[in-house]
Parts: C-alpha cells; structure tokens; sequence
C-alpha cells in the first residue's frame, strides 16, 4: 500500500524571482513496509527532495499527497503525526538523557504542559528498546558515541509513532560496523513495524543490500526507481555514475577505479585469490585478456609465472615489471 | 529521579522563604522575626517599625522576589531560542533596549501627562516595548549569523547603540532628568513602591504566565529549529511568543530596578546543574526559585555596609565569574 505519492512534484529554489529548478515532473511513491535508500552524485537534490518531501520547503510546482491528504494542507501538527525527520544537525544539549531526548518524540501526541503519562512512558521504552540502547536510558546524550546518538535520533523518531520516517544521510560521519549496524536497523525495522522508511546516502554497497527499493538521482536523467537488482541489470547506476576515472561495477556492486591498462597478461586458477590478484593487477596497469602472451596461473598459496614459484603480490607484480620492461 | 527533584525543590522553597525573611530582618535598623509576626497578623503597634516593614522593606523583598524570578526564567527562554548558553536578556542590549525606553520617558516627562507617569505605566510600557523592540532585531540577526559568539557581539552592538541614544538624549536633557536617569542606572529595588507595585506584578505574573505556557514547545526547541517544526512547533509564532514573554519579563522588571547584570545567565545553569535535566517543566521552576534567592541574597548582602551598595553592583560579583566558568568549561 502506498502511503505517500507524488504528482508531478517539481523541486528547487527560488530567490529574488529568479527560479532554481533541481528535479521536476517527479512521480514517485513510498510503500508501506518498505526501506527505500535515495542514492545520488551531489548536487542531484537529494536533500532538497528531502525536505520538500518532508514539508520543510515548498516545492516548485506539483502536489505530494501523504495517506491522501495533500501535504500542503496539513498543519504543522497534522504533518508531525505523518512523518518523522532524523536529521544531520548536530543536537548539542546540556544535561539531557536520551529518554528526555526520545521523549520529545510524543510532542505531537502529548496534551500542551507535555505530561509523560504511563502510555507514552510505555512507547518511549520501547523506542529505546529497538534501537538497543535500553543500557544507556538515564545517561547524557555528550556521553554517547556518534553511532550511538544516531539511534537516540531514530528512537525519538520511533517515538514519534508515524507511518512515515525520513533520514537524512543518517550513515555520515560513521564508522563502517555502526554504517552496517544502522542500516540493518533500518531495514529490520521497515519490516517488523510496517513503517515506510526513507533516507539519503552516499553508502551505494550498503542501499544496494539494505534497501527495498532505490531511488537513484541523476542531473540527467531525474529520479529512478526500483529494486536495486533491477537497476544495477539496466544500467542505471552506471549512467547515473558516469565518470572517466571510475565505472559502476555490475560485478559486485562497487564502484571500480578506470586504471589505464596498456599491459595484457592472462591469469586462471584458485578463486579467492583470483578477486584480489585481479584488484591488484588492474591497479598496476594489467588487463587481463584471454590467451595473452604472459600467464599467471593462480595456485592454492601462490602464482605461477613463467614456471616460477612466487608467494607474495609485491613478488609477483616486480616479476611482471621486469618481464614486461625487458620486452620494450 | 522524580524524588530527588522533590525534595531539591523543598529544600529550594524553604531556602527562599527563609531568604525573604532575612531581608525583612536585615536593614540599617534591625526589626525581629518575632516582631515580624506581629505587625503582618495584626497584634502590633503601627509604630515606626510597622512602617518601615510594611511600606519599605516588603515591597523591596517582593520586588527582589519578581526580579530573580523574571530575569532567570527570560535568560533561559533566551538560551533555548538562541541555542546559546551565554544568552541573557543584559548580554543581548534587550535590557539596554529597556534602558532607552526608560530614558525617552525620564527625559520626555515634561510632555507625558502626569498620571500616566506616575502611576509607573509610562515607565514599563516604554521599557518593554524598547526590550521588544531589540530582542526582535537579535532574532531577525539571528537567522543570519550562525555562530554563538558572533551573535553575542551583534547582541552587544545593539546595547552599545542604545546606549549611544540615551548619551544623545541626556545632552538635551535637564539636569534633574539626567539625576534622576543615572540613580536609575545604578539598580535599585526599593525604588518599587505600592503604586508601582501594581503594575510590576502583574505584568511580572502575565510574563513568567506565558513562559510556563511556553514550557513544552521550549523542549521541542532544544533540537534545533528543524527538529521543532518536524514536531510540529509553529516556529514563528513561538518565536513570536518567546519575544513578548522576555520582552515583559526583562522590559518590566528593568523599568523599575535598573539594570540588573548576569542573573538572567548564571541562574538558568545553576539550576541546569543543581537538576540535571534539560525539562524546562522543571528548569522553569527551578530558575524562578534559584533567581528569587540569589536576588534575595545579594540584597541582604548590600545591607551589610553602612549605606547600602547598588544591586547591579553585587550581582555582577556571582554572575560574571559564572559566565567565565561556562566557557573555560565548554572549551
């Protein structure tokens, strides 16, 4: 069930009468139940899209709906029951403890001198649960890791109890196991909850495991969408990635450096060490044709070349480097 | 949790009354508690003690009382809007504002009519307006300038050129006008007498009425300006809201006692402290409490010399290392 839809929804700024246009004529939609990961160059509109979504800007032209009602028209109030935001602003507070901090999460909910009666204790617990950071209830959010914070931010925003949340580049500025941990997550909690989840990042490997649907941005080609396997058959991210010095790797979902490869050498044999061996030679300016003149064969310890044993990379790529510098 | 809130807040209750007490006691003539008693349940004499209490000493401790409780909870309204923790009304010129309005009212009294001055509410109405008046012009540099010392300089700019005006004005002004302007400036809370008394109080009361309305959407701004909106929180109208709430507070209270320094700073991390809470459920309380004591107490401590020393003078003395230890702290 789609819970928000967009129609011909048109985003960017405008200043002093003179009109910004980033995307437009967007038809997109959001599903229940669903982790959608909007990935994208910068400068494509990833957060204006965002916050256009979100209500925070208004867009261009062209209507967002959200569970049918039209965004614009919703009061400030009415849209804080729909969507939640995490967000990349630095949350600097004296003394707070992350149940003060996922507490604000029932200010929509709550009557106006904000009491936290035993209903709203009960969801703010379990928020926190969710997130794993039932351990750290009553510490001061200063304290916390930057990983850390960032579940506070999704627990305030689970608290908040809507069908919707939006994300913000919620994996920048950490390390790869809390990258991985929060969009697990995510994930996890888009399926278990029945929320509809959407968020930016620039984690293309990560969106392509986690996500239920892409949404890919371009300048060229505006918004894609689909399952991430979908897009990667097509073609998609290699166009919406199109560089000189690196290529979309359809192989393993990476983007790859363009080395320039004048030097062909053939290699066959073990597997594991075939995916490195090959990371190795195309860095040092190998490609790596069928039946070329020089061949490495790949052994369970090592590589064979010119019927000698070598056992290291550096070993293997010097040998190369004679044997190819000899032939000029 | 909640226990220890209640009975910090007991212990912080009976500290104030027993301030308030104190200031009744202290004095250049020394009147006792037990003589206290009598004259407010009605078995004394209406001596000269009674007179003194009753029309001198009283309305001083309430205004001491109305001062703290306004200047603190204005300075932690400020804190929260400006996400700055050296905000304060006397910081950010929104007393100086104050001070011009006064000014213009002092000098400008030949033309005002008589009542309307006397009665103390050409004096406060000018005062809040002027504190309004630069507290919304912080706001609208606020918006541009994102950094925290930036703002407090901008905040200083605007004192400085109010307090250019009133230079301007006092060199038009009578000798009499500028006398009575400058014993003004020093601060003083006896200068609240009965009449004046019933415009402060309420006014004092409407204000400190609207931050405790204000209390909930305060939270929700802690997280930023963002963060509030996506909570729901009109920001412009609570914007709009916190402007006039410090606007009464500060322009109010400044009218009648002068400018008062650092209390609206030191007393909202005094009770961040004491608390360990960033509820303004709980700190808006507790900042009228901590205000209204430390007020009392720099009172009781200007009585000590044989003539009685100015209230700005004294509380600059707690507020000023206070905002030192802020920043050595935040570094």
């Amino acid at each position: 069930m789609s819970i928000l839809t967009t129609h011909k929804l048109s985003i960017g700024y405008s200043k002093k009468g003179k009109t910004d246009v980033i995307q437009s004529a967007l038809n997109l939609e959001l599903k229940a139940g669903e982790l959608v990961c909007m990935i994208g160059p910068n400068g494509t509109g990833k957060s204006t899209l965002l916050r256009t979504l979100t209500g925070l800007q208004k867009p261009l032209s062209g209507k967002t709906f959200i569970d049918g009602k039209e965004l614009s028209r919703l009061k400030q109030r009415e849209k804080a029951m729909l969507i939640s935001l995490v967000l990349t602003d630095r949350i600097e507070i004296e003394n707070a403890t992350v149940y003060n901090i996922v507490s604000l999460g029932r200010h929509p909910h709550s009557d106006w001198w904000g009491n936290i009666t035993d209903n709203e204790d009960k969801i703010i617990h379990e928020a926190i649960e969710m997130v794993h950071l039932k351990h750290k209830m009553n510490q001061n959010i200063n304290e916390l890791s930057d990983g850390e914070r960032q579940r506070v931010m999704i627990a305030k925003a689970l608290a908040q109890d809507t069908p919707i949340i939006m994300l913000d580049e919620p994996t920048a500025h950490l390390d790869l196991p809390n990258r991985v941990e929060i969009m697990l997550l995510l994930h996890r909690l888009a399926h278990k909850t029945d929320k509809a989840i959407l968020l930016s990042t620039h984690e293309l490997d990560l969106a392509l495991q986690a996500a239920d649907r892409i949404w890919l941005i371009s300048v060229e080609r505006g918004v894609e969408f689909g399952v991430p396997e979908d897009l990667v058959f097509n073609g998609s991210f290699n166009h919406a990635f199109e560089s000189k010095s690196y290529f979309f790797n359809a192989d393993n979902g990476n983007f790859s450096l363009n080395y320039p490869m004048t030097r062909k050498v053939w290699v066959s044999g073990h597997k594991t060490r075939m995916y490195w061996t090959l990371r190795a030679l195309a860095r040092a300016g190998y490609m790596v044709v069928e039946d070329a003149d020089t061949k490495i064969s790949v052994t369970e310890d090592g590589w064979e070349l010119k019927e000698k044993e070598i056992s290291t990379v550096e070993d293997l790529l010097h040998e190369l480097n004679i044997l190819f510098s000899d032939q000029k | 949790m909640k226990y220890r809130s209640f009975i910090i807040f007991l212990i912080l209750s009976l500290l104030s009354l027993g301030f308030f007490l104190a200031d009744l006691v202290w004095g250049s003539i020394h009147i006792s508690i037990s003589e206290i008693f009598s004259v407010f349940f009605g078995k004394g004499d209406s001596g000269i003690n009674s007179e003194i209490l009753l029309n001198f000493r009283l309305p001083k401790a309430i205004t001491a009382v109305l001062a703290g409780a306004s200047l603190s909870v204005a300075g932690l309204m400020m804190q929260t809007l400006f996400r700055n923790s050296l905000a304060d009304p006397y910081i950010l010129g929104v007393s100086s504002g104050a001070s011009l309005g006064v000014a213009l009212v002092m000098m400008a009294a030949s033309v005002l009519p008589i009542a309307f001055v006397s009665s103390g509410w050409a004096l406060i109405v000018a005062a809040i307006i002027g504190a309004s008046i630069v507290l919304a012009l912080v706001v609208g540099v606020s918006f541009r300038v994102q950094n925290a010392v930036s703002l407090l300089i901008v905040g200083l700019m605007f004192g400085t050129i109010a307090g250019s005006i009133v230079s301007v004005l006092q060199n038009f002004s009578n000798p009499d006008a500028i006398k009575l302007f400058v014993m003004w400036t020093f601060g003083s809370l006896s200068a609240v007498t009965w009449t004046y008394m019933q415009v402060l109080l309420p006014v004092s009361l409407l204000g400190i009425g609207l931050a405790f309305f204000l209390q909930k959407r305060l939270d929700g701004l802690l997280l930023g300006e963002n963060y509030a909106r996506s909570l729901g929180i009109s920001i412009v109208g609570t914007r709009f809201l916190i402007v006039i709430a410090t606007g009464l507070l500060a322009g109010g209270i400044t009218a009648f006692t002068g400018p008062i320094a650092f209390v609206g700073v030191a007393i909202p991390h005094i009770a961040r402290g004491i608390f360990r809470t960033s509820s303004h459920k709980i700190l808006m309380p507790a900042s009228v409490l901590c205000g209204a004591s430390l007020i009392l107490f720099c009172d009781i401590i200007s009585q000590i010399p044989a003539y009685t020393l100015p209230i700005n003078t004294i509380s600059a003395l707690f507020g000023a290392p206070i905002i030192i230890w802020i920043i050595l702290k935040k570094r």
